[in-house]
Order: C-alpha cells, then sequence, then structure tokens
C-alpha cells in the first residue's frame, strides 16, 4: 500500500523541534543527577517529555494524509497504557503467584501452583470464600427485590416520582468508606448505658425483641448485615436499571393488553416482567462484579475484624503488612478469576450484539 | 398521563414516603449526631434534636482534622477529571468512527479493565510506581486514576459519538475537513454533555475512591477517604466528631450529586454497558 505524503516545511521543523526537545528533556532528566525540587517532579517533567516528543511523532503522521495511520497513533498510548497497566500487570501478577517471594526482596524462585494449594489449606482463606459467597448472594437477592419493587411503585405515575428517585439514588453519590464510617455507628452493638444507633431506636419504640448485635453477631452470621450498608447504597440504582427497562415497553403495547381485558397484574405478569430479563442480567453482572471485589465498604465497617474478612483485606493485610507478596498475589489472581467467569460471558454477548449492527 | 387520586394511589405515596425517610435516615442521623455537643450524643438523647441550639463546633473540629486531605484530594481529584475527559474524548471518538476488523475486540479488552479487582494488579503497581518514582505522592495516584479511567471514559464517549449522525460528518468531509478537522470543528463542539458526564463520574470515582489510595500514597498525601478511614479506627474519637467529619468528607459529591444528578445518573447508566 502506498500512502500519499505531502510535505509541509514549517510544520516539519516544528515536528523535529518538538522531538528533539522531548528526546534531550528525558536524557537530561534521567542519565544525569539533575533533579527537580522533589524526585517525582523530575518523573513527571520526564512523562512532559515524551508527551513533547509524542505530539511531534503525530505532527508527522499527519503529514501521511493517512487516516488510519493517524487513528493508530492517536489510539497507541491509551492501548499500550492499558495493555501494560491491565494485562501486563496481570501477567506479571501471576508470575508472583507462582514465585516464593516473601519478605521485601524479590524472589522468583518457580514453585508451581503452590501458594494455591497454600491458599486452599488456609482456615482464613476459607473463611473469606464463604463470607464473600454468603455477601454476593444476599446483595444481588436484596438489591434485585428492592429495585424492582420501587421500580413498579415508581411507575404507578405518580406525582412526585423524580424526587423519590433522586432519594433512593442518593446514597450512591457517598463513598463506601464513609457510609460504612455511618453505618458501623449505626448498626453499633452496644447495650445497656452505651446502647446507641438502630438499636436505641428499637429499645424507644418497644422493640426491644429487635435489638441485634448486627455485624458482631458471630461467624457466619455477622457478615450478613455487611449487606445492609451496601444494598442501602446499591438498591436505587438498580431501581434506576429496572425503571429504565419497564418504561422502555411502550404505552401502545401496555394499552393493548389492557383493551384485551388484562388487569395491571398480568400485565407486569405477562408483558413487562419477561421483557426485563436483559435488565436483571445486567443488574446481576454490574452488582455481582462489586460484591466480588467488595473491599473498602468492610475496612470501614470492620476494622479488619477477622469475622467480617474478604479476600480484598486478606490481600492486602498479607501483601503489604505481611510482606508475604506471592501469597498477596495468588489471592488478588483468583479475585480476578472470579470476577472474570461473571464477566467476561457478558463482554462477549456484548461484543457480538455490536457486530450484528 | 396521570393517575387520579385514589386509595391506591394515596397507599403507594405513604409507602413510598416511609421508604424515602428510611433511605434518608443514615444521613439525618450523621447530620443531628454531628449538630449536637458530646454530652447529648451517645446516651439515650441520640434520636432528639440538639438542646440548646444548633452547635456547629464539632464541624469545625472535623474540617481541621481533614483540611489537608480535603486539600489533597481537590488537588487530585481536579486534574484527573479533565484530563481524564479530554482523553476518553479521543479514543471514544476513534473508536466509534474508525471500524476495522477486531475493533469490537479490541473495544472489548479495553473494557475489560474496567472490571478487574485491583488487588490483582497491584504489586506490580506498586513496584512500578516505586520503580518511576512517583510513588507516595498525589502525581503518581492522578496518573494511576487517569489510566484505569480509560475503559469508562472511553465507552462513555463512544457510546456518545456512535449516537451522533454521520450525515453531520460526512457534510463536514465535503467540506474537506480531515480526521482531526472533523473531532475539532463537528464532534467537540458537540460533546459538552458527554464531558459533563465524564468529568462528573471521575470527579465522584477518585474522590471516593480508597484502594489506589491507601496504598500509593504516604501519610502526608493521604487523600480525605484514607484520612476518614484512620480517623474512624482511631479509638479516639468522638462519635459527634466523627459523623461532622464524615459529613464534611461526603459532601464534594453529595452536592454535585444534587446538582448535577442528571449528568451523574448518566454516568451510572453507562457503566451498565448497554443496559
Amino acid at each position: 500500500m502506498t500512502y500519499r505524503f505531502k510535505l509541509n516545511l514549517p510544520r516539519l521543523i516544528l515536528a523535529i523541534a518538538l522531538m528533539v526537545f522531548g528526546v534531550l528533556t528525558i536524557i537530561t532528566l534521567t542519565h544525569t543527577e539533575l533533579i527537580l525540587a522533589r524526585s517525582n517532579f523530575t518523573s513527571i517533567a520526564t512523562i512532559l517529555g515524551g508527551i513533547i516528543f509524542y505530539a511531534g511523532v503525530v505532527i508527522i503522521i499527519m503529514m501521511f494524509e493517512s487516516e488510519t495511520i493517524l487513528s493508530i497513533t492517536l489510539l497507541i498510548p491509551s492501548i499500550s497504557a492499558v495493555a501494560i497497566f491491565v494485562y501486563g500487570f496481570i501477567g506479571w501478577s501471576v508470575r508472583v503467584s507462582l514465585s516464593k517471594w516473601k519478605g521485601l526482596n524479590p524472589d522468583f524462585t518457580w514453585v508451581g501452583l503452590a501458594q494455591y494449594a497454600k491458599l486452599f489449606q488456609d482456615p482464613r482463606f476459607k473463611i473469606d470464600v464463604r463470607n464473600t459467597v454468603m455477601f454476593t448472594l444476599l446483595f444481588i437477592a436484596a438489591c434485585l427485590i428492592i429495585g424492582l419493587s420501587l421500580a413498579i411503585l415508581l411507575d404507578q405515575k405518580l406525582k412526585g416520582e423524580a424526587i423519590f428517585r433522586s432519594i433512593f439514588l442518593f446514597p450512591m453519590s457517598i463513598s463506601f468508606i464513609a457510609s460504612g464510617v455511618v453505618w458501623g455507628w449505626l448498626m453499633n452493638p452496644s447495650t445497656g448505658n452505651r446502647i446507641t444507633g438502630i438499636n436505641l431506636i428499637f429499645q424507644k419504640l418497644g422493640l426491644s425483641s429487635l435489638i441485634s448485635l448486627w455485624h458482631s453477631n458471630p461467624m457466619p452470621w455477622g457478615m450478613a448485615f455487611t449487606v445492609i450498608p451496601a444494598v442501602w447504597m446499591l438498591s436505587g440504582y438498580t431501581m434506576a436499571l429496572y425503571l429504565g427497562g419497564i418504561r422502555a415497553v411502550s404505552d401502545d403495547l401496555r394499552e393493548a393488553a389492557r383493551m384485551d381485558g388484562a388487569s395491571e397484574f398480568e400485565i407486569y405478569r405477562h408483558i413487562i416482567f419477561p421483557m426485563l430479563q436483559p435488565v436483571t442480567l445486567s443488574a446481576v453482572i454490574i452488582l455481582g462484579h462489586m460484591s466480588l471485589k467488595i473491599f473498602d465498604l468492610i475496612v470501614a465497617l470492620g476494622n479488619k475484624d477477622i469475622r467480617l474478612d474478604v479476600p480484598g483485606i486478606y490481600m492486602w493485610v498479607t501483601t503489604f503488612d505481611g510482606t508475604n507478596y506471592a501469597q498477596g498475589a495468588a489471592i488478588g489472581i483468583l479475585m480476578l478469576i472470579s470476577v472474570a467467569i461473571l464477566v467476561v460471558p457478558y463482554l462477549v454477548q456484548n461484543m457480538r450484539t455490536e457486530t450484528q449492527l | 398521563m396521570r393517575r387520579r387520586w385514589t386509595l391506591g394511589t394515596t397507599v403507594i405515596l405513604i409507602f413510598l414516603l416511609a421508604l424515602a425517610a428510611v433511605y434518608l435516615l443514615p444521613i439525618y442521623l450523621m447530620v443531628l449526631t454531628g449538630l449536637k455537643p458530646f454530652n447529648q450524643v451517645d446516651l439515650k438523647t441520640m434520636w432528639n434534636l440538639p438542646e440548646g441550639g444548633l452547635f456547629i463546633e464539632n464541624f469545625i473540629a472535623g474540617y481541621k482534622q481533614l483540611a489537608p486531605n480535603i486539600k489533597n484530594s481537590l488537588s487530585m481529584v481536579i486534574p484527573e477529571a479533565l484530563l481524564s475527559a479530554l482523553l476518553g474524548s479521543l479514543n471514544g471518538y476513534l473508536l466509534a468512527k474508525w471500524k476495522f476488523k477486531g475493533s469490537n475486540l479490541l473495544f472489548s479488552l479495553i473494557l475489560f479493565g474496567m472490571f478487574i479487582p485491583y488487588q490483582s494488579i497491584l504489586i506490580p503497581l506498586v513496584k512500578f510506581m516505586q520503580a518511576i518514582n512517583l510513588y507516595g505522592d498525589l502525581p503518581g495516584l492522578v496518573l494511576v486514576h487517569i489510566i484505569y479511567g480509560i475503559p469508562i471514559t472511553t465507552l462513555i464517549f463512544r457510546n456518545y459519538y456512535a449516537g451522533i449522525s454521520t450525515e453531520i460528518l460526512e457534510a463536514g468531509r465535503i467540506d474537506g475537513a480531515s480526521l482531526m478537522g472533523l473531532y475539532r470543528h463537528i464532534m467537540f463542539p458537540l460533546s459538552a454533555p458527554s464531558f459533563a458526564v465524564v468529568i462528573i463520574w471521575q470527579f465522584t470515582q477518585a474522590w471516593n475512591e480508597f484502594l489506589f489510595a491507601v496504598i500509593l500514597t504516604n501519610q502526608s498525601h493521604w487523600p480525605v477517604t484514607v484520612a476518614l478511614n484512620n480517623l474512624a479506627g482511631s479509638q479516639l474519637v468522638q462519635w459527634n466528631v466523627l459523623m461532622a467529619a464524615t459529613f464534611i468528607a461526603a459532601l464534594p459529591t453529595m452536592l454535585v450529586y444534587i446538582f448535577l444528578g442528571r449528568y451523574f445518573l448518566r454516568g451510572l447508566m453507562a457503566g451498565a454497558l448497554k443496559g
């Protein structure tokens, strides 16, 4: 294939100047002892040097008048960033997980799947798996049921619908950390004179039988209560997904069903619910991948309490407190596999439907 | 068509009001507790309104605790959101308008990066950031957020640009605009709503993010989530100061939601792919 090349001298000079300047910046900063203010300024300046060099390359590429080459050139930085930071780093983690690196100095001695085998023997990891499974099932079930119910209620064309919708979605704007801190207080297990939080409401309302230890319940039931703040945060999101799905069912279709004598209940049962299946699938994937890697909420709520341990926290503690890098990497990779099993089929499906369009 | 006022709608409305109260209760209690002096909290009066007027001392104390971290968060989040949006816009445009064999596969491979648990890349990331001297400070955190934000920002912009009719672009072609000319003169000016969505999304995400923040920054550069978690973990802080501090830490994203909720919601929906 041949490409046209239209020489534009001023631009060429500009491009070469940028490239030379970029390269000189990088060389000066990396091969000399020059350190700007703080060491990370040097790194930032090096990155800027790279960007300047790249700008020069782009200007030259533009002269080729080939949109394909230009597109590739412009996409390369992002694609290579994702290739390195996502796929390269996953590969690197896998390699660490197959080594016996423990302590601060890297040790890449090959031990095969020994780290994984050790994890499956590890009682703490068993707790993590059980907690994650319990959390995921309860969290998804509660979000779907509450989300669908709220969507149906809001579909009744009431006054103030928009306000209600905003209120149910509001908790999503708050971080898992802030939410965990607030709920940690609301679900405070103290009793007697120090009773507080929701338990105090129950006591005041004369519902003392409902007073609970919440997430401080003995294993495994304490974990079930950590779902409450998560559902508070994400049931509104599930509602929004469902409401979008319900609204996509045309009014004509509903009107026709009404004409045929269908009750409102039958319309939901036979027309709307079947059409909501793809929404449910999306919701399960989105909520599921969040709960499989749940981390900050539990950190804020449980303060590294072993009874509420999840793989995300175990990985953090193992790697950065215990400096057992190989074991930490293995936990990370197992988390990745669990998420990939859920997400990859969905991405493949999504890709196929797009190709058909 | 609005429904007529019947018994049924009244019951639903009362039910919805009760639910709305439940959803707002944690936030109400957070503010209420923050507004009380310590001797009125913790014990039996927790649910009562503060006695003797509002007490803002806790908010001042909470703010003093978190002020340096709020500054850290802001100086991290603002450049991050703006740069992410620019990069996402360029990527989204190119991937929406330039189709080749395997472009969908490439796009799906990029999207996968949005779902991974970051624990699976954390060790290489830390070692890499240490090697390039960007560990411990905010610029490194900005870089990491931008890179791991590429999938979602590209997705939002790509979906938006794919919806713009090709006729406008063809008209631009006839006028002799090049690939980048079309972007600069047609697509970019049209993409203000998407910029709003992406900037707000990235702002909220980065403000609320914890894992990268706690691993990649040292104490003097902690963003607000890390500092808040640390504050909550120390047994010395009183509940009322902690609740006031939590409210302050959550305030920016709550305000964004209240005033720009529309755009926030669109970002949220984009996260569900085609929903």
